[in-house]
């Protein structure tokens, strides 16, 4: 037993402070959305320039010019703003995003997160990334435990090419919940069915 | 003596009527500015007619350099760019394709920065500290300064001879309004470049854009081209179904 990528979601909703301003990257971070009751207030935010984002638009809605950082069609809540990418900089380098939260390849337990690129593998691009772990108030990483091959993503170290450093505070995986900090994770929370034992075996660094 | 009105500003005569007559002056070498994220808010009829131009050894600014085939990908499918600069490449397969074989030099930057040098060329600083990409290959070679006890990083501005964006709505000075996130790099793209040229899905006329309302002005643009057809593709078309009358 352990999350699934809709329990990890799940649990990350739970970070989400009513009336926050919240950016959600690409991938399993996005599935985050769906977890919120339907009064919360969060206000998500997306890097190409668009506050107050809704859901997927209803089939026939679509328009090719609305669109989140992922590049899918997405739609505009009422309150919601567009705006150009300096502006929409300026909200997460300025520290007005409250949350991000992040995918990763690597994190480090004091925090270092590596997530745009894999020593010899192909470059896809730093696009939003650095600035969002720099920029916003709070990081939090969802990921799995371990990379399919079995090898801890949590390290005392990363090797992979940095993002941003000492940026994460909170890592939500497969197996539980983690904070960094300058000794090391802390173990906050396992996993349904999922021992500290077992997270402790399964992560790279240091876990106090 | 002269009469003043032989004397023509760079804000004279602004419409143009074709593709060609918008992009006149384009040269081998220069340094273009392309708006959009993607696909997303691409002067497409602009990006058709540099690659119809014969134009070559471009210098491409752009958050992605096209997608799917299309957009600025036709420019690398052509091999008329020498040198990349963007933020994000994804699974631009022409571009890995040019980058495997070493033929385009690529310059990948954080998108804040990206844009933040694009302004800053626009706003007349050189250069600029950032906190992004302290500690990261970003920095290296660059200067790095603390301010009150954190580290920034030196980047300097980006300019370019020529600026294609697009927009919704333009009058003749080009005064521009855009559409959704369609906005994105192109009104910091427009302030950055020697030659702006918008293509606007509309023309409208003098004060048909309320002054409050206008996203742009028309100081920053040069050329008005308007196209009233566009493919604007989508990259990933995610929908989710209409509830029923059942459901509400």
């Amino acid at each position: 037993m352990a999350w699934n990528r809709n329990q990890i979601a799940q649990r990350a909703a739970l970070e989400i402070p009513r009336g926050s301003i919240v950016n959600l990257g690409i991938g399993l971070p996005t599935l985050v959305a769906d977890y919120l009751p339907p009064d919360h207030d969060a206000w998500f935010h997306s890097e190409n320039g668009l506050l107050g984002m809704g859901p997927f638009p209803y089939e026939g809605d679509e328009d090719p010019q609305l669109i989140n950082a992922g590049k899918q069609t997405v739609t505009v809540l009422p309150g919601g703003s567009t705006f150009d990418s300096a502006m929409s900089f300026a909200m997460i380098r300025g520290g007005h995003v409250d949350v991000a939260i992040l995918g990763a390849m690597q994190v480090s337990q004091r925090g270092d997160l590596a997530n745009w690129a894999i020593p010899g593998g192909r470059t896809m691009g730093i696009g939003g990334a650095m600035d969002l772990a720099t920029g916003a108030r709070r990081i939090i990483v969802l990921t799995t435990h371990t990379t399919k091959e079995g090898a801890p993503k949590l390290l005392e170290r990363c090797d992979f090419p940095l993002t941003a450093v000492g940026a994460v505070h909170r890592v939500i995986t497969d197996l539980g919940v983690l904070d960094c900090t300058p000794e090391g994770f802390v173990l906050v929370e396992c996993a349904t069915g999922v021992d500290e034992a077992t997270v402790r075996a399964k992560t790279g660094g240091v876990v106090l | 003596m002269t009469a003043h009105h032989a004397i023509v500003g760079r804000h004279h005569d602004k419409v143009k009527q074709d593709v060609g007559a918008a992009l006149d002056g384009l040269f081998d070498g220069a340094r273009i500015m392309i708006g959009g994220f993607g696909l997303c808010g691409n002067a497409e009829a602009l990006i058709d007619g540099v690659l119809q131009s014969g134009a070559r050894e471009l210098t491409l600014i752009s958050n992605n350099s096209g997608n799917l085939g299309k957009g600025l990908a036709t420019w690398l499918r052509a091999g008329i760019v020498k040198k990349v600069i963007c933020t994000y490449i994804g699974n631009n397969e022409d571009l890995h394709t040019l980058m495997a074989a070493g033929s385009v030099e690529v310059e990948v930057t954080p998108q804040g920065t990206f844009v933040e040098r694009i302004r800053a060329a626009g706003a007349g600083i050189p250069a600029f500290y950032t906190p992004t990409g302290v500690g990261t290959v970003v920095a290296d070679g660059k200067e790095v300064r603390t301010f009150h006890g954190r580290e920034f990083v030196l980047e300097e501005a980006l300019t370019a001879d020529f600026a294609l964006i697009r927009a919704h709505k333009a009058d003749p000075f080009g005064n521009l309004r855009f559409w959704r996130t369609a906005r994105n790099f192109s009104p910091l793209m427009a302030t950055a470049a020697t030659t702006t040229i918008a293509e606007v899905d509309q023309l409208v006329g003098h004060g048909d854009i309320d002054p409050d309302d206008v996203h742009l002005p028309g100081i920053f643009v040069h050329r008005v081209l308007e196209v009233t057809d566009h493919e604007d593709p989508f990259e990933y078309r995610t929908v989710r179904p209409r509830p029923t009358a059942e459901e509400g």
